[in-house]
């Protein structure tokens, strides 16, 4: 591993949303947004990035608040990961968001990795890590899915050339909150589901999410419609520390004398976006909740996926979580 | 900015790329699709860099030229160090760990993943524990940095939890121990009588190879203790 200094650039540290985008419009492919840098520094230390410029987001003023609005709330992009783990209001009513913070790496990289941050890091595949020309990183091959290649970590679902999984804890908790993510350029303001945020490889393969170079996501909004559901959260890794997830799953049900009214459930790290089992939650929707219920819902969670050589081991797994969540 | 000034741009920015020439490394070739760029291929290049240099320490010296701007931020800055204050020249890429150990000669504070998957570099920035060698020097100008330099009493009694680390015979090796040793006080500070696992979970971002877990975790209940009674 390599013990060196970081490649130069400058650093601009603005203290508005205004010149951040000012920033970013100015640098272009060029320009760099910092959060935390969990993942940002690692990229720039093995020279797999290095931008010209880089826009320190850590000082924009109103970025760090969770805030109650009209119908939820409204947390900063910069809030961190502990300070959500901690949040009085969000352990109260949406304790599945807080719970898959609680699960994110470490204490040391909880206190500095930031929500935006966790949402709109880079894919975590090694081949691609190790800066290799596969093709989420502009080449024409794919190294993660050659027939001797090492994949127990990669995708069971939605495959389109890239097979790596989706990264982040609280994307999945997100997508089952239903969360609005809030984005802002130099010319205005946007709102996209969280659903829709995350990018698939059949769109665009070098992108995670749909954000674009002169864009900056500022905020992350929970509206009221699962308050104080029935929350699940899981996350299956290797040790309890720091690993990302080998399958994880989140799910809000709201149920009725033991008959479930509705559910959102969704998987982490078996597919490149958070996958949500729309099926599912109809299947089980009206139904009683309980022991068969849940082993239903296990197997027709499951019934698509399509294992690579070393990841077999994920469909039982996946099987289980979903059982888990839905029996409650 | 045309390809071949991001070409000359990267070979004077980056030391990795000179390394690259004279070494027997694979240089990864560009593929032949469309979107293939010169710039791509730099890239490619300069990715490959890593897996050359191996575990070298540039020092200051030998830092890649770095842009000058009146937008960016200042280089000569006055950092908050275990109540002291240090003037000192910070390049905008460089990393907390790298300042304290290489410019500052507190070594006591250790490197060992530079990635963020150790804890060897803990350090307490406002009292919260970050990993030094992840943190970029300049985002921490107004902060209050604690080493492990800095527990110590003036009258050179270790700190409780220093002391009870010794007694619970903590650390095997040591390297990880002022890594440790921050995380615990730093969970002691907020948390003055911890359960055991919540001591655990305090002390989980710190890795420890020869595996003296319990030790440690001994020694955290015990500066709690200790912290109770005086
Ligand atoms: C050893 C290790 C283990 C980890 N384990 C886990 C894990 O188990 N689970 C998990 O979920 N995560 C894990 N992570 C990821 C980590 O938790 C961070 O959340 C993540 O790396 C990025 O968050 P950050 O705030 O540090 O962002 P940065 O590294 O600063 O940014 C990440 C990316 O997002 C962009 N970005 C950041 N904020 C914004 C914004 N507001 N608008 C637009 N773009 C933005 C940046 O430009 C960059 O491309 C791990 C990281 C490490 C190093
Ligand atoms: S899985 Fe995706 S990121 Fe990994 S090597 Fe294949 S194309 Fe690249
Ligand atoms: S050296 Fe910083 S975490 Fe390993
Ligand atoms: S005592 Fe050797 S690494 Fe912890």
């Amino acid at each position: 591993m390599m013990k060196d200094m970081i490649p130069g650039f400058e650093l601009f540290q603005p203290t508005e949303v205004e010149s951040a985008l000012e920033l970013l419009d100015r640098f272009g492919e060029d320009g760099w947004a910092l959060a935390g840098g969990y993942d940002s520094l690692d990229w720039f230390k093995n020279r797999g990035k290095h931008p010209e410029a880089v826009i320190d987001l850590q000082g924009l003023a109103g970025l760090n608040r969770i805030v109650e609005i009209p119908n939820g709330i409204e947390i900063g992009a910069l809030t961190t990961l502990t300070e959500i783990e901690h949040s009085q209001i969000i352990r109260e009513h949406f304790g599945l968001l807080a719970e898959a913070a609680s699960k994110v790496a470490s204490p040391q990289i909880r206190n500095a990795g930031t929500l935006g941050g966790n949402l709109c890091q880079d894919a975590r595949c090694w081949y691609y890590r190790y800066g290799v020309s596969c093709y989420r990183a502009g080449g024409n091959t794919c190294y993660a899915s050659a027939p001797d290649a090492l994949n127990r970590e990669h995708a069971l679902f939605g495959v389109n050339r890239c097979v790596a999984v989706t990264p982040s804890d609280t994307a999945v908790a997100l997508v089952a909150l239903d969360a609005e993510m809030v984005i802002r350029n130099s010319g205005g303001e946007r709102i996209i589901n969280a659903e829709h945020f995350f990018m698939e490889p059949s769109s665009d393969i070098t992108r995670m999410t749909v954000l674009e170079p002169s864009d900056l996501l500022t905020a992350i909004r929970i509206p009221n419609t699962w308050i104080d559901a029935d929350f699940y959260f899981e996350k299956v890794t290797d040790r309890n520390s720091w690993d990302f997830a080998l399958v994880s799953i989140a799910s809000a049900i709201k149920s009725n004398a033991g008959q479930i009214d509705d559910a959102r459930i969704v998987c982490g790290a078996v597919q490149c976006i958070p996958r949500r089992l729309e099926n599912v939650e109809a299947m089980i929707r009206g139904r009683v909740q309980n022991e068969n219920t849940a082993a239903e819902a296990g197997i027709l969670a499951v019934q698509e996926a399509e294992p690579l050589n070393y990841n077999h081991f994920k469909i039982p797994l996946m099987e289980n979580l979903v059982k888990r969540a839905v029996r409650g | 900015m045309s390809d071949t000034d991001t070409f000359e741009a990267a070979q004077t920015t980056s030391a990795s790329a000179h390394a690259v020439s004279d070494s027997d490394t694979v240089v990864i070739r560009p593929e032949t699709t469309p979107e293939w760029s010169r710039r791509n291929f730099i890239k490619g290049v300069i990715a490959s860099g890593v897996t050359v240099s191996g575990a070298v320490y540039f020092g200051p010296a030998l830092a890649p030229p770095q842009p000058l701007s009146a937008q960016g931020v200042p280089r000569l800055i006055t950092l908050n160090v275990n109540g002291q204050t240090r003037r000192v020249d910070v390049l905008p890429g460089e990393t907390l760990a790298m300042t304290l150990r290489y410019k500052l000669g507190l070594t006591g504070t250790k490197l060992g993943c530079d990635r963020g998957e150790c804890g060897a570099c803990t350090v307490l920035i406002s009292g919260t524990t970050h990993y030094s060698c992840s943190t970029l020097t300049q985002r921490v100008r107004d902060r209050k940095i604690t080493t492990v330099e800095g527990l110590e009493s003036p009258d050179g009694n270790l700190h409780p939890v220093q002391q009870a680390f010794v007694d619970e015979l903590g650390p095997q090796c040591g390297f990880c121990t002022p890594g440790q040793v921050m995380s615990a006080v730093a969970l002691l500070e907020a948390n003055p009588k911890p359960t055991r696992a919540e001591a655990r979970v305090a002390m989980s971002g710190n890795l420890c190879r020869c595996g003296a877990y319990d030790h440690y975790l001994n020694g955290v209940m015990r500066a709690a203790g200790e912290s109770q009674n005086g």
